[in-house]
């Protein structure tokens, strides 16, 4: 996927924002560009699933690009996690209070490589290797939060995040209510998680469903390089605390960017592909399996519109609603477990909101509400793949 | 034995602190072996003083390292001693009283307010603790930060929170320093850099380890002229829940200047700290992590202050975080809606002789430091602010329903895109509280 807006590059929303005012009409500069898909990129032998047998997994895009070709274009090309330690060097560059906080960030690099070299160029103390103490060192980061420096947590992996939830929940969400709005709590929390490869049950986690009820938190998903950085840069700015799910095997994923800087907002969704037939709603690893199955769906006649909705917490309604007003179908694509997922909050907030607009009832496929096995064939069965995503489209759209 | 190169191992300061009470019955500190469960309901069990057993006392002062200074150390304090080694000066003497009676007062216009049905909810008070409060509070500057637990009515009034503010957030008035959304057990103020206020035992001790890091990091990252300290406050079922432990271990690695202050008043609502510690000497738990601990006689307010002293000279100075045990007692239940049976009458009995506010009282009525009536009129004085505190509660505003989604996101964009394209908080229906989120 990410070699398919590599070979044509991204439009840029190159408008260097400082701040977003409230005023912001919804498709606005600052906004992601819509990304077209055509027919003849689709049918790019990118990922081989031109093939009928086995759909690949495979989310990781190995095409190598052309030197020649690749000069001339703009922008520079570069990794998930290379991008999202752009964003994180850009902005400890640009505010000398940011500072980030996590096991092995700053001598080791992070165990993802995000914070590779941070620790040389601001310090021990700006890249702090804390002890293993989630708890505590997501509440040491919130205290330093409320007296006026801005933190981010990385949990080595998300499910380490389970530990810190004491003080996510009560402190970081809450303290800025019940102190009547005297203290802000600008930190962001991120780390890897998701079903990675037969990684265990333990490391393969999806927090997204456990901490969506807090108040108080925004939660926002990356899923390309672009985004990445963008989301990175905006959830450091934000004022209010924000949690980025990262995923495990998206980090590799390669593309080109823009030089210029950027950030993206928080609250909006992102248009991956338009269509006409059915909207598919999905966040993370999931846009992968997602698109794969949309060269299928095209192949076979069909028209899906893509939508990755980013925003984990709150649901941009607005570009959610418009597409259901486009389409009337819905498919949630997710990689959260069944019960009390993303998902289905998202299918409750769409049926109270644009239940006119339905002709069919939404579909919601999510992970199986088991803990992540360790057989590689049982944890692919896990989460699901797009020859299920065909199914349900076609089911969907009979 | 771990320490900091910088702390002196001295005398233990308990035995200058007996040197001290030995005019005073009182015992200042407690030797708590197996055979004296203090605050049992068994009758058989004594309290020990160390004036008995100055075996005991050796006993423990091979591995006390303490924080008092040479100067402590070398004074000699006799009852009729010169105005020049008392501990404290007049002025000082009256501010300390002041406070005292203002945390007394207070909380006893808290109970009779709760019972007339004017607060409710939890309410924990801090009658008999006054001393830890002050001792310590009263030596702060404006800048530096305090973190309590939810027994924190007193440490808000010592931080310099008005009592109004504080009495109105107790009625859940707009009025109240956090706008009555936080409660009795959440009070924040970021003018005097109180940071809550919380009710989960040891949450706050994390937060307040991170207000100490923000100071050390003002000062080597920002290069800032910044000396700030912060102190948590917290009790001694805290001491058993490893965010205690967890926040030790990183305050010492780093040095951050902070002061650990255990209130230790024996009892976790009905569970008493011997059944529920495996060595309840808590600060021993100190020096296992790298920082001295000191235990401290919290009922008497001038013992207090000298080691508060000590330890938040420390921290200023960059030499790292002190865990202070205050041996303390409440004389409440645990909340008001505690029965308090558990308790041993005689304990309690015990404790309310060494009552903070009258044990300072004496001291400066006998060292001269200031009249009867110059004292009677503080305490007259105070009732009047409780009193002006009750009545401004009282005729302040209850907050509207466009409140209640007021300060959930400090920036309101969070509650994202609504169907029609603008921010929900654009939505005019959104500040009546009224709009769908």
């Amino acid at each position: 996927m990410a070699a398919l807006l590599q070979s044509f590059g991204v439009a840029s929303a190159s408008v260097a924002s400082s701040d977003h005012s409230i005023k912001l009409p919804a498709f606005s500069v600052h906004s992601l560009p819509v990304i077209r898909s055509e027919a003849r990129l689709i049918s790019s032998p990118i990922l081989g699933t031109r093939k009928t047998g086995k759909v690949t997994t495979r989310a990781v895009a190995a095409k190598a690009e052309n030197p020649a070709s690749a000069a001339s274009k703009p922008g520079h090309e570069l990794l998930l996690f290379e991008a999202l330690r752009e964003g994180l060097e850009e902005e400890m560059d640009r505010d000398p209070r940011v500072c980030v906080m996590g096991e092995d960030v700053g001598h080791y690099g992070g165990s993802y490589k995000v914070t590779k070299g941070l620790a040389e160029k601001y310090g021990d103390l700006r890249v702090l290797d804390t002890p293993i103490a989630e708890n505590s060192f997501t509440g040491m980061a919130i205290g330093a939060a409320m007296t006026g420096l801005r933190p981010i947590v990385e949990g080595m992996n998300m499910g380490f995040l389970l530990l810190a939830f004491n003080q996510i929940s009560d402190n970081c969400g809450m303290l800025h209510y019940t102190s009547g709005g005297q203290f802000t709590i600008p930190t962001v929390i991120r780390g890897p998680g998701g079903v990675g490869r037969q990684l265990g049950a333990e490391h393969s986690q999806r927090l997204e469903s456990y901490f969506q009820s807090i108040p108080g938190i925004q939660m926002v998903a990356c899923s390309t390089p672009y985004n990445a950085k963008g989301l990175m840069k905006a959830a450091i700015r934000s004022e209010n605390p924000v949690v980025l799910f990262e995923h495990v095997l998206l980090y590799n994923l390669k593309e080109r960017i823009p030089d210029e800087e950027y950030v993206l907002s928080l609250e909006e969704a992102e248009m991956v592909r338009p269509g006409e037939h059915v909207t598919i709603l999905t966040y993370s690893r999931m846009r992968y399996h997602v698109m794969q199955a949309a060269k299928t769906l095209v192949n076979k006649g069909y028209d899906p519109e893509v939508i990755d909705i980013r925003s984990l917490k709150p649901f941009d309604l607005y570009t959610i609603g418009n597409s259901v007003k486009k389409t009337h179908r819905v498919l949630i694509v997710e990689e959260c477990m069944r019960t009390g997922g993303i998902g289905a909050s998202l299918t409750a907030a769409i049926n109270e909101n644009f239940h006119d607009f339905l002709d069919a009832p939404i579909v919601c496929l999510s992970s199986q509400d088991v803990p992540t096995p360790y057989a590689g064939t049982l944890e692919e069965w896990t989460v699901v793949q797009p020859a299920q995503i065909v199914a349900a489209v076609e089911q969907l759209c009979q | 034995m771990a320490c900091s190169a910088t702390a002196k191992i001295i005398h233990n300061p308990l035995l200058l602190s007996s040197s001290r009470s030995a005019e005073k019955s009182d015992s200042c500190c407690k030797m708590l072996g197996p055979s004296s469960f203090l605050g049992s309901t068994s009758m058989s069990k004594k309290l020990v003083s160390v004036n008995k057993g100055a075996s005991r006392v050796s006993r423990r002062s091979a591995n006390v390292v303490a924080v008092s200074s040479d100067v402590v150390k070398e004074k000699k304090l006799k009852s009729s001693s010169a105005a020049s080694s008392l501990l404290i000066t007049k002025e000082e003497g009256l501010v300390l009283y002041e406070d005292m009676v203002l945390g007394r007062a207070f909380e006893d216009m808290c109970a009779q307010m709760y019972y007339r049905g004017k607060m409710f909810g939890f309410v924990h008070l801090y009658n008999g603790q006054e001393a830890v409060s002050t001792g310590f509070i009263k030596l702060l500057k404006k800048e530096d930060c305090v973190v309590s637990t939810y027994r924190d009515h007193v440490h808000a009034l010592s931080k310099g929170v008005p009592a109004r503010e504080v009495m109105s957030e107790l009625f859940g008035k707009t009025t109240g320093c956090c706008r009555g959304q936080g409660g009795s057990m959440h009070m924040f103020s970021k003018e005097h850099n109180l940071l809550g206020g919380f009710a989960f035992i040891g949450e706050g001790i994390p937060v307040a380890t991170g207000a100490a890091f923000t100071s050390k990091y003002k000062r080597e990252v920002l290069k800032e002229d910044c000396d700030e300290v912060t102190l948590a406050f917290f009790g001694d079922g805290t001491c058993n829940n490893g965010q205690f432990f967890e926040c030790l271990n990183m305050a010492a690695l780093w040095k951050l200047p902070i002061v650990f202050v255990v209130e230790n008043n024996l009892w976790a609502i009905g569970m008493s700290h011997l059944r529920a510690t495996s060595d309840p000497q808590i600060w021993k738990k100190g020096p296992a992590f790298g920082m001295p601990g000191v235990h401290v006689d919290g009922m008497d307010v001038l013992k207090v202050r000298e080691v508060a002293n000590e330890a938040i000279a420390r921290a200023r100075r960059g030499e790292g975080p002190t865990l202070v045990e205050c041996e303390t007692y409440r004389f409440r239940g645990h909340s008001l809606a505690d029965p308090d049976e558990l308790r041993d009458p005689a304990e309690k009995a015990h404790y309310a002789t060494r009552d903070p506010i009258t044990a300072l009282k004496k001291y400066i009525l006998e060292n001269n430091l200031a009249s009867e009536a110059e004292l009677k009129a503080i305490e007259k004085k105070i009732d009047e602010v409780v009193e002006d505190a009750v009545e401004f509660a009282d005729e302040s505003p209850v907050p509207a329903r466009s409140q209640l989604l007021e300060n959930v996101f400090a920036d309101p964009r969070g509650f994202g895109i609504g169907p029609d394209g603008k921010y929900r908080c654009e939505d005019p229906k959104f500040t009546e509280g009224t709009a769908q989120v």
